[in-house]
């Protein structure tokens, strides 16, 4: 009863700054200037809300509420490799390096999805859909973290100073590394994963448009930091 | 196997991502300069906030009105200030540079804490300001 309570809480906090972000881009328009964002929230929001009418309509301990789960989960994951890209380009922007990212991007999303078969091949010879399924969804946010980590590699060595572009960057790093982290749990301790770890999903899913809202809303587009000062040693 | 390499580095990951983003937060607030209004309310003298004076300042900026805007930064720093406090707790006596850097920044949050203050004083003072305008 709570769980369920809590998991309609996050939901709806989700969709309300999922379409904020969307409704704030239209109202500064901004939306075409940062459209793969704005994309990846309508399309996330939408997908929050389906998620909640699967969950009323067939239960959330149904069959097709985890497949609707995982499915969505995966393509929007790959959706958002499609923003990590545009943050590339936005730091590679004076270097025109775009197709070679994209390229980059499309080979190691198809490695992520051959290495996830190749694993799960191997292990499970029955009940295969599901776990492949899981298994992409854990090693595509890995892949993630690991682009976002280069990111920010990146950002430091060629001295990146827009502040709302670092902090899109930190905070998605935040949400890759967390839900990759849940994933690998439980993977690790299933038997923790429903009383436990499940809520942690949710709650890195409301991290990244919390994070994003904030950060479009309150940090302007001419904002500068020297990024390096963020490593030093706080004086 | 996999599921282990990937929950650990996962979550060296996470920690370091929150860390920088939460120092980015801080960083923007450490540029702005304590008006003498904050400096006499809390008793802070010259640039020296305490590192444990965040307590104290954060009861002083619930006590304002809330801006609205500030609050999701605030419950982060308060996130990060607590997890700061652990690592000193835990480090104070075996890794005294590992503590000393957590004072550093533990510092930096009260002087965030106290720019939030500073910036709910204002706007009190403007809503204060306009409802006596309108009266008139």
């Amino acid at each position: 009863m709570l769980g369920s309570y809590i998991s309609n809480l996050l939901w709806l906090a989700g969709f309300v700054l999922e379409a904020y972000v969307v409704v704030y881009s239209f109202h500064k328009k901004t939306f075409v200037r940062n459209f793969p964002i704005n994309f990846y929230m309508l399309c996330e929001a939408t997908v929050t809300l389906g998620l909640y009418f699967c969950s009323r309509r067939f239960g959330t301990n149904s069959v097709t509420y985890a497949y609707y789960y995982y499915y969505t989960d995966s393509l929007l994951t790959i959706l958002m490799f499609w923003v990590i890209i545009r943050f590339y380009q936005m730091v590679f922007s004076e270097m025109h390096v775009s197709q070679y990212v994209r390229k980059f991007a499309v080979l190691l999303l198809l490695a992520t999805a051959a290495f996830s078969y190749a694993v799960v091949h191997h292990q499970f010879k029955s009940n295969f859909t599901n776990q492949f399924v899981l298994a992409l969804g854990q090693n595509l946010y890995f892949v993630g973290v690991v682009l976002t980590y280069l990111l920010w590699g990146t950002v430091l060595k060629l001295r990146e100073t827009r502040i709302r572009l670092v902090q899109l960057i930190l905070a998605l790093g935040v949400y890759f590394s967390g839900t990759a982290g849940t994933y690998a749990i439980g993977n690790l301790f299933p038997h923790l994963y429903l009383p436990f770890f499940r809520f942690l999903l949710p709650i890195f899913g409301l991290w990244l448009p919390l994070a994003w809202a904030y950060t479009l809303t309150r940090v302007p587009e001419d904002a500068r930091l020297a990024t390096a000062s963020l490593l030093a040693r706080a004086r | 196997m996999i599921a282990s390499l990937i929950f650990v580095i996962s979550f060296a990951a996470l920690l370091q991502f929150f860390i920088l983003h939460c120092r980015s937060l801080l960083a923007y607030s450490r540029r702005v300069e304590l008006s003498d209004r904050v400096r006499e309310v809390t008793g802070i003298a010259a640039q020296n906030v305490k590192a444990g004076d965040f307590g104290r300042l954060l009861q002083l900026v619930r006590l304002c009105p809330e801006r609205g805007e500030d609050r999701k930064e605030i419950r982060v720093v308060g996130a990060y200030y607590s997890l700061l406090a652990l690592l000193d707790r835990l480090t104070r006596s075996m890794f005294p540079s590992v503590a000393a850097w957590a004072e550093n920044e533990r510092q930096s949050c009260s002087y965030f804490a106290a720019v939030a203050l500073d910036r709910r004083i204002s706007y009190s003072r403007d809503l204060f300001t306009q409802q006596v305008a309108d009266r008139l």
